[in-house]
């Protein structure tokens, strides 16, 4: 069998477990709010989300963020904001909150690509940093309290989302409309050219790609669908505070990433619910959750980087 | 009382000395950043992290031992350092070969254990480390009252700054480990024990940290979140000087924690963000950094 053809055939099954994968996943989704705690598992679903926004970006365009807690965190506050102080219904609240995050990333992206590798990662780092004591210092954050009881409002006023199903549906419907269209923009032209970027970023500014431009623009759609999840999850838990948009949140997507499966489509979803489900135990256990944190980080880049479903892969299709 | 644009001398010198120690501690832990990512590649992330552990361990030593601060001079350097080879040679070692977001990584790991075992034994609340005897009081200058400590601390980061930069300017050890940094394989070819300098080169910088730490204990709180908050702006004068010279580690350093002092006395509320801005304003204006070679 030729090198080609043994690759199509490793992508057509990586394709079958991907659908069989999504469609198991979707039924659980669906069948979960009935079994487990509903505020869980939509905690849960924001921030699989958000690490499949940040994956977007290190997956499938190379790009090491670690920044990005200031596009989910900063969308939570403008999401609060809008609904609380201004009375704004909740999905009005959610695309503001997204627009605020997809205009920051704009900014934040324009600097951030000016350098590449590693010094990337620190700018991100840096202009996160600087939104965070902006964040810490404006009035309209409330400071250390955090824009409390943000009402969840009535979807599209006929929905009343002080229901928790109605709200969990809601919810799951946001998580899926984000996933498709991350699921879209990785697989489109656009993706592929994206990937060309992350393999070979010389030979793709050969090939006559504005390869500044296509970084740009993911760093941009990766920041926005990142703040979705952010304001979405504002309105389910009705408070904005300054825990999301500090550098630990950041860190955390990349664990989530790191520990799924960096550049898997459902990699980053499990590992999201992974790193909560742990920090859910350990809130109760008593053990410091920055110790684990550290340790699985630590862990995972010694010995097991392609991840969880990254292996599963692996093994499964015999790489 | 003289004045300056309308602020009282006084202040705006005392400003600029709390900025001139704040870009002392900027130097050093860039210095040392500088001097790892040099010949290994990796942005040691736990930089911040090793800085706590120095202040800490200075602390412990005194309050456990009754060890005062100059013995604690040469022991923190020292463990600090040790601590640091032996994560190269478990850890770091095995991640050259890969790309260096994985040393990023890891190092944010270690970070994370570093700061969550001190946080989960010490609590996040500062613990207060006396000014050494000799050092106690402060010297009237004239025009401004001096602490004699903070005067130390300046003379003693410009020490260890002028040394490092002449230890790998001037020296041997150096030279090999320049030649390392240009070309690995080659300099290995010559019968340098070129995975011994990858370990003596982050112990190095550990120790750098560890030293940064011990000599910052009096100056601000013991705590195990000292290290994290200053780790974030060290990467942003690390972005403004571009990692590829020592000096401009050194430099950049001082004049920013410098524009900090000067931002406290105009404009207090934006002291925090300066240096971030003046990462910003570089980025547009000289993408490389200010003594960057690499682009």
């Amino acid at each position: 069998m030729s090198e080609a053809t043994l690759h199509q055939e490793r992508a057509a099954a990586s394709l079958r477990l991907e659908r069989a994968l999504l469609a198991l996943g979707i039924v659980a989704l669906i069948a979960a709010p009935f079994v487990i705690y509903p505020i869980f598992v939509m905690k849960m679903l924001c921030f699989a989300l958000f690490a499949c926004a940040f994956n977007l970006l290190l997956g499938y365009t190379g790009l090491l963020s670690f920044g990005h807690a200031a596009f989910f965190g900063g969308a939570a506050y403008f999401c609060a904001y809008a609904v609380k102080a201004w009375g704004w219904p909740p999905e009005a609240g959610i695309l503001l909150g997204t627009a605020g995050a997809a205009c920051m990333g704009l900014v934040m992206g324009f600097l951030a690509i000016r350098r590449q590798g590693i010094y990337f990662s620190m700018i991100t780092l840096a202009l996160a940093q600087m939104f965070y004591f902006f964040c810490v210092q404006a009035p309209f954050t409330e400071g250390e309290d955090g824009i409390q009881g943000v009402p969840r409002g009535t979807l599209f006023g006929v929905l009343d989302l002080g229901d928790t199903m109605n709200m969990y549906f809601f919810v799951l419907a946001v998580f899926l409309i984000g996933a498709f269209a991350i699921w879209r923009i990785v697989n489109s032209p656009f993706g592929m050219i994206l990937r060309s970027i992350r393999e070979n970023e010389n030979r793709a500014i050969s090939l006559g790609y504005s390869v500044g431009r296509y970084k740009l623009a993911a760093f941009v759609m990766s920041a926005a669908l990142a703040g979705l999840a952010g304001a979405t999850k504002a309105i389910v838990f009705q408070f904005a505070t300054l825990t999301d948009v500090t550098w630990q949140m950041s860190g955390e997507v990349i664990l989530m990433n790191l520990l799924g499966g960096i550049g898997t489509m459902v990699g980053p979803a499990v590992g999201a619910g992974l790193v909560v489900g742990l920090e859910n135990t350990l809130a109760t256990s008593g053990f410091p959750v920055t110790i684990a944190t550290g340790l699985i980080f630590m862990i995972c880049v010694l010995i097991f980087r392609r991840g969880i479903v990254g292996e599963i892969y692996a093994r499964w299709l015999g790489r | 009382m003289t004045t300056f644009f309308g602020i009282p001398i006084q202040a705006l010198l005392g400003q600029l000395l709390v900025g001139l120690i704040n870009g002392s501690f900027y130097a050093m832990l860039s210095l040392g950043l500088a001097v790892i990512f040099g010949l290994l590649r990796i942005i040691n992330f736990a930089h911040g992290a090793l800085y706590m552990l120095g202040a800490f361990i200075g602390y412990l030593l005194l309050v456990q031992l009754g060890i005062g601060y100059w013995p604690a001079l040469i022991i923190v350097p020292a463990i600090v350092g040790l601590f640091g080879m032996v994560v190269e040679r478990v850890a770091l070692s095995r991640l050259y070969r890969l790309d260096p977001l994985y040393g990023l990584l890891f190092t944010f790991g270690l970070a994370l254990v570093i700061e969550g075992v001190f946080r989960y034994f010490y609590g996040v609340s500062g613990n207060p480390y006396a000014v050494p005897a000799l050092l106690a009081g402060g010297t009237n200058l004239g025009f401004m009252f001096l602490p004699n400590y903070r005067g130390w601390v300046v003379v003693a980061s410009l020490i260890v700054c002028i040394g490092t930069w002449l230890l790998i300017e001037k020296t041997r050890l150096g030279s090999y480990l320049r030649a390392a940094t240009e070309n690995p394989e080659l300099v290995q070819a010559f019968g340098v024990n070129v995975p011994l300098l990858l370990t003596l080169t982050y112990g190095l910088g550990a120790a750098l940290a560890g030293l940064a730490g011990i000599l910052a204990a009096p100056v601000y709180q013991v705590s195990p979140l000292m290290g994290s908050d200053l780790i974030i702006v060290v990467f942003a004068v690390v972005v403004v000087g571009g990692m590829g010279s020592i000096l401009g580690a050194i430099v950049t350093g001082y004049m920013l924690g410098l524009a900090e002092g000067l931002t406290k006395v105009f404009y207090p509320e934006a002291s925090n963000l300066v240096v971030f801005v003046i990462m910003a304003i570089v980025l547009l204006l000289r993408p490389a950094g200010l003594f960057g070679r690499d682009a």
